[in-house]
């Protein structure tokens, strides 16, 4: 069936099963493949991409259900040249090993600041991040680099 | 998961006949249940009959002295409504401890009522306040609404539209979470409304959301954690499983309802 949705301020038609997934859209018929599937089982936040301006677990989002939306993957936010501050924050504080939750991270950081502003304490973002897990890092350089993305993001117009 | 189609009616009319129509179709609200469920495969609808495009069903509002929250209202709007928070402050704050931010944005009030997880959150706080419940044919009690393990008095073509909260005296819920998955182990809310003191209980049930008259009883003398300090939980009403016994959920059921009570005492 035939769903129509905003990708990263494109408009998208695509011709789909209504199972595919929002993440199967963006991957495998959009090649947007810096969403990743960790867990496929909503846990894990690799997936995390922006609907209609919220965090959401796009395995676990039907593409159909999404008709009519605005979505935004970690594609859509920064350029190679011109970095999302957050990036720059996760960059910067070498808040990755293998990178593979990077993308689903820096999509719940910036919903995290969306929600609950520039100044975040350390407590908070380690609350916020429950629903993204990383394997390498041990969280600290992360929540480092999400309170220094925050703050970023105050003073740019990201 | 296996192939399905797919129907988004604009009205619950139309869900309501588009559901009687297949046998074999299911409702789908927010999905964070439905969904992982479908993908393992222990779930095979021939229909998902999708009830985004309803606008009726996501508002929140104050209506002849009841909270009513429609069934699509997700766990976020409800954690972060003002309406809410000035009617019924702590069941924001339910909302606000389900699943994580992102399944909060998706999940809806509705679908975990209607989906009666037993160790869910929702089903507690409404069976304490006596909350009652709209569907597309009726309007139930939550007693009559809880039905057990992931039942409930739903039929094959009834949907859940609206829960009408009473607004409380005083509400509390505290829950002791798995660490691993947050879900309760034990979770307990107690509320004091017109019609009297409530206290319900997820996680631990064997059977599902229960109710303690005995706590009860004592909370309508004394609310207070000192009534209820010497009411023992039958074990024989609990569940066990590799999470916890039932002899330590008996125990948590004591401790919750103590910090239940506290919290609606303040």
């Amino acid at each position: 069936m035939k769903v129509t949705l905003t990708v990263n301020g494109q408009s998208v038609i695509e011709d789909i099963e209504p199972r595919t997934l929002l993440v199967q859209l963006l991957r495998d018929r959009l090649q947007l493949t810096g969403t990743h599937v960790g867990c496929d089982t909503s846990q894990c936040g690799a997936c995390v991409v922006h609907v209609d301006g919220r965090a959401i677990k796009s395995c676990t989002a039907l593409a159909v259900s999404c008709e009519g939306t605005k979505v935004i993957t970690i594609e859509g936010i920064g350029t190679e040249d011109h970095l999302h501050p957050m990036q720059e924050a996760f960059r910067e504080h070498h808040a990755l090993q293998c990178g593979y939750c990077t993308p689903g991270m820096i999509m719940s950081s910036i919903d995290i600041v969306n929600r609950k502003g520039h100044k975040l304490d350390e407590h908070t973002i380690r609350e916020e991040l429950e629903g993204n897990i990383c394997r390498c890092t041990g969280y600290h350089k992360i929540v480092k680099a999400v309170g220094a993305g925050a703050a970023a993001m105050a003073k740019s117009s990201a | 998961m296996y192939s399905f189609d797919y129907q988004r009616p604009p009205t619950i009319e139309e869900a309501a006949t588009a559901l009687a129509s297949s046998p074999d179709a299911k409702v789908l609200a927010g999905g964070q249940t439905l969904l992982p469920t479908m993908k393992q495969r222990l779930a095979r609808p021939s229909v998902l009959i999708d009830l985004g495009g309803i606008a009726g069903l996501q508002s929140i509002s104050r209506k002849d002295g009841m909270l009513v929250i429609g069934a699509m209202v997700t766990h976020h709007a409800v954690a972060n409504s003002q309406e809410v928070k000035s009617a019924i402050p702590h069941l924001a704050d339910v909302a606000e401890n389900i699943g994580d931010p992102q399944v909060r944005n998706r999940g809806t009030i509705g679908g975990s009522l209607a989906n009666n997880d037993p160790a869910a959150d929702y089903p507690a706080a409404a069976l304490a306040l006596g909350a009652t419940f709209k569907t597309s044919q009726r309007t139930l009690s939550a007693e009559d609404f809880f039905q057990g393990l992931f039942t409930t008095a739903l039929k094959e073509n009834e949907i859940l539209t609206e829960i009408h909260f009473p607004i409380p005296k005083r509400f509390g819920y505290a829950r002791f979470s798995n660490p691993a998955s947050r879900f309760a182990l034990a979770g307990v809310a107690v509320a004091e409304t017109a019609a009297g003191v409530r206290v319900a209980v997820t996680g631990a049930g064997a059977d599902g959301v229960f109710r303690v008259p005995a706590m009860e009883a004592a909370l309508s003398k004394s609310f207070a954690v000192s009534a209820i300090a010497g009411i023992a939980i039958d074990v024989k009403l609990l569940g066990s499983d590799i999470h916890a016994g039932a002899d330590y959920r008996a125990q948590l059921i004591k401790v919750m309802a103590r910090d239940a009570v506290t919290m609606a005492a303040s």
